[in-house]
């Protein structure tokens, strides 16, 4: 086969099977392998918009962030109070009924909270760096988790342990994406009808993503990762820029956290650990710190894989040996934690770093 | 100590201190020093290691705030101790030690050193409204005049860790003048360069001189001081010990005790 010559051609050609692809991918999935796929490359995407969103903080702006999962469990529990009759049931007094916002009120409101939380995290910590702000960020993650275990007490806010159920679905033009409906004639699962709605938000995040980083902001960031001292000499608010890079980092989380909870339909604190915001951080770091393109990787990649492991490990052993020998649930953390060493070790800059990047790890290795 | 801003018109005087003392614990860096730049000039700092040069330069551009005395620059008090606003008032620097933005490429270290004078907010780079696209444009070109100016432009888009030492130092300045200064101040830009290349800096500064630019020199490179610029301040243990023309400066008696040392006495022998 050959390709046509242009390279604007080929790029735009590109795009189109792209899109093609993405448009056709939960039906092949879904009659191929079942519904519960579509639903693991829902949860994918949702990845993809944390990575983006941490991606801004740790590649760009180069401030190693551990608490990052709060900013999803803020939009989470934001998405949670609004849309579901908790709020109603726990005070009665005040709530007549369950509030029903619309999800284009509670996703932006959602963003704008978690980014007003990112800004309240980045205020106190905006003189340090490395080791230190990761302790810092890492304590803020535990604080705010263990406010929602805990705030069930005086006022039942977020039900502490027991989190939130009945999450309504989120309603685009009158349709409930909780259940499956008709469209043109073709059969829409509730899963397929998510997939869409979060991949024209995925979209919209790396849109941003893509701006942002080619711009005055972008590469003011870039310059603070690479030599505050500098940046600040050069006219560089450093203040201003970390907040903003805090603060829109936090709001994809934010908005990623709204979708969650109403694609879940119940929250509670157990989903927003620790091991949440390393596994973030390492979709970033694997895929390639400050490279949009490489984040998204990593995130489909570390998001994916575990399943597949689990997915293919019993019927592997049952093959080569005959019988099953180690529980696929085991064998799975393993081999991840196995193909994680072996990245670092050879792609220390991650499995598709910016070219930029790949040369100053380059240089670095010389001067070493 | 004689006050030289009064002696010249005050519309020559783009730069003076007044009594800046800076100390660190016990060590006083810097005692009631005051000078005067005039627009225009190129003015030198030198003094022999752990004169205060540095400390001066540092409380000059904002990242130390001196415990006592005030500067005044193009009329206006400086904000003590906040750098980006200093770069704003028109103080652009280079470092001792090259301080570039090592990931990026030359040309976008110097889209860096222009973020002062650019107003794209958030909204403006997502948009990318037609005002932020013509910033952009303006900007990338501008980088590439500054990069032509300072003789690096054929090297745009390499990585700035990859340039020759004598290139890195360029680049810094050009990464200065992007944001438009008033005054440029350039710490040690000599350090470590061979004749060669301190010939190039130095018909470079000549050149910004010619186009009307005020420069800070400090410099441990006598010679090149002596040759380049217009008036030299001495420092030594913190204090201001001479400041006039090259040639007054040079034949100052406690100058030449500073670098060469006192005569024994002989009654004392």
């Amino acid at each position: 086969m050959t390709l046509p010559g242009d390279p604007k051609l080929r790029a735009r050609l590109g795009i189109v099977l792209i899109g093609i692809a993405l448009a056709v991918l939960p039906f092949v999935v879904g009659a191929n392998f079942g519904n519960s796929w579509v639903r693991i490359i829902d949860f994918a995407l949702l990845y993809v918009m944390l990575a983006l969103g941490l991606n801004i903080v740790v590649g760009f702006a180069g401030l190693l962030d551990l608490g990052y999962i709060a900013f999803y469990a803020v939009g989470a529990y934001l998405y949670a109070l609004l849309s579901s009759p908790h709020l109603a049931t726990a005070f009665p007094a005040v709530f007549a009924s369950a509030p029903a916002w619309s999800v284009w009120l509670v996703l932006p409101l959602g963003a704008l909270v978690a980014g007003l939380f990112g800004v309240l995290l980045g205020t106190p910590t905006l003189k340090l760096r490395g080791d230190y702000l990761a302790i810092v960020t890492l304590g803020f993650g535990e604080i705010i988790r263990i406010f929602l275990n805990n705030l069930n007490a005086p006022l039942n806010l977020t039900n502490g342990p027991q989190g939130i159920n009945n999450i309504q679905s989120a309603e685009i033009a009158g349709q409930s994406l909780g259940r499956s409906f008709e469209l043109f004639g073709l059969q829409i699962p509730s899963v397929t009808a998510h997939y869409y709605f979060f991949l024209a938000l995925t979209l919209l995040v790396i849109f941003i993503c893509v701006r942002l980083q080619d711009s005055r902001l972008g590469r003011a960031w870039v310059a603070i990762r690479e030599d505050e001292l500098a940046a600040r000499a050069c006219g560089i608010n450093t203040r201003n820029v970390k907040l903003l890079a805090f603060g829109l980092g936090a709001t994809f989380g934010g908005v990623a956290g709204g979708l969650f909870a109403g694609f879940q339909g119940f929250v509670s604190p157990e989903s927003f650990g620790l091991l949440e915001s390393i596994m973030v951080l390492c979709m970033v770091v694997l895929g390639g710190m400050g490279h949009i393109a490489g984040v998204i990787l990593g995130a489909l990649l570390l998001a994916l894989l575990p399943e597949v492991l689990r997915w293919g490990a019993a019927p592997v052993q049952q093959w080569l040996f005959g019988k099953v020998l180690v529980d696929p649930e085991s064998l799975r953390l393993l081999l991840f934690g196995v193909a994680l060493v072996l990245v670092m070790r050879w792609r220390p800059a991650g499995l598709w770093p910016s070219a930029l990047r790949k040369r100053e790890l380059a240089a670095h290795a010389e001067v070493a | 100590m004689s006050d030289p801003a009064g002696t010249i018109a005050q519309e020559a005087v783009l730069l003076s201190a007044s009594g800046v003392s800076k100390r660190f614990g016990g060590v006083q860096a810097l005692r009631d020093v005051s000078l005067t730049i005039r627009r225009g000039e190129v003015y030198g700092l030198i003094g022999p290691n752990g004169a205060g040069k540095t400390s001066f330069f540092n409380v000059l551009t904002g990242l130390y705030s001196p415990d006592e005395g005030r500067v005044t620059f193009d009329g206006r008090d400086l904000p003590p101790g906040v750098p980006h606003r200093i770069a704003g008032a028109g103080i652009a620097r280079t470092f001792q030690n090259i301080r570039l933005f090592g990931a990026m490429s030359a040309l976008e270290n110097v889209m860096v050193g222009r973020h002062i004078r650019l107003r794209t907010g958030v909204i403006g780079a997502i948009l990318r409204t037609p005002a932020a696209r013509a910033e952009e444009a303006a900007t990338e070109a501008r980088a590439h005049e500054l990069l032509r100016y300072v003789g690096i432009d054929q090297l745009a888009n390499q990585q700035a860790t990859h340039l020759s030492y004598g290139d890195q130092r360029r680049l810094e300045i050009a990464r200065a003048l992007a944001s438009e200064p008033k005054l440029l101040a350039l710490d040690e830009p000599a350090a470590g360069m061979n004749a060669t290349e301190t010939g190039g800096l130095r018909t470079l500064i000549e050149k910004l001189r010619g186009d009307g630019l005020t420069v800070l020199l400090i410099e441990h490179d006598v010679k090149l001081v002596m040759g380049l610029c217009d008036r030299v301040a001495v420092l030594d243990y913190g204090e201001k010990i001479a400041e006039d023309v090259p040639d007054v400066v040079r034949r100052h008696p406690r100058v030449i005790t500073a670098y060469l040392g006192q005569q024994a006495d002989p009654e004392a022998a």
